[in-house]
């Protein structure tokens, strides 16, 4: 059972400032390109967003994130990151390289999408594992 | 025994200390780190991937198997939590957690203690 810090100003601060965390950290996921930050960064910060709610809202946040979807979404991740992988094994490439991912169209282009990708990936891989961690300890993985 | 702790300790950073002597300089163009693949890395990552942060680029392209390998360890430190921490159904059926079995009696690792 996951027990709730019972708090007025927990609970107030926590509602406004999710929303923010959340959004900051979709945006350090997918401007790895130009900033400093990419997807274990902003997954870290999703995570937290999630336990910031599990900590203040208690069993209320199960309605809006259950707690088996941790491991669902750190599954889907690896799985995504490893089929992008082998997009490229399929055209004639190497394990991982972009540039072969999608014939017909530039490989520069495809390595910068290539690498948008994968921090993505990285990023669900790493709010669902932290979140799964996060749950097992408090909940004994059964909800 | 305390004695030859201490002298180990001191012979074990003495030996490290001399050992640094051969480490490069810091910020050394000669030095093995900047004179291998990094030199291709910096002056490559953005006609190669269109990526102007070559730390993401390096990350993610060239060394890609690496953070796969990475997010891998990652997926696999959360399902061994979930293995060590899940509640377990035991022989009669009944469902224990983890903090549970503690508290009944001190029954301990052994699972069958609570029947």
């Amino acid at each position: 059972m996951t027990s709730r810090y019972e708090s007025l100003f927990l609970d107030v601060v926590s509602r406004a400032i999710v929303p923010l965390i959340q959004i900051f950290a979709l945006y350090v996921v997918t401007h790895g390109h130009y900033d400093p930050g990419g997807g274990f960064q902003g997954g870290v910060m999703l995570a937290a967003s999630i336990i910031l709610l599990r900590i203040s809202q208690g069993e209320e946040s199960f309605k809006r994130f259950p707690p088996s979807a941790g491991l669902y979404l750190a599954g889907f991740g690896a799985l995504a990151f490893a089929l992008l992988g082998f997009m490229s094994v399929v055209f004639g490439g190497n394990f991982l390289e972009y540039g072969y991912a999608v014939p017909g169209m530039d490989g520069v282009e495809l390595r910068y999408w290539g690498i948008f990708f994968a921090e993505v990936f990285i990023g669900f891989l790493v709010w669902g594992a932290l979140v799964a961690i996060y749950d097992a300890l408090t909940t004994g993985g059964s909800g | 025994m305390r004695l030859l702790g201490v002298i180990l300790i001191a012979l074990v950073a003495g030996f490290l200390m001399w050992a640094t002597r051969d480490l490069p300089l810091r910020g050394d163009p000669e030095s093995p780190a900047s004179t291998h693949v990094s030199v291709y890395y910096i002056e490559n990552a953005l006609q190669d991937s269109n990526t102007p942060n070559m730390v993401t680029a390096v990350l993610a392209d060239y060394r890609g198997f690496d953070t796969f390998g990475e997010a891998v360890v990652v997926v696999a430190a959360a399902l061994s939590c979930l293995l060590i921490l899940l509640r377990r159904r035991d022989d009669i059926g009944q469902v224990t957690g983890g903090r549970d079995r503690g508290a009944a009696g001190g029954a301990g690792p052994d699972r069958g203690g609570d029947a």
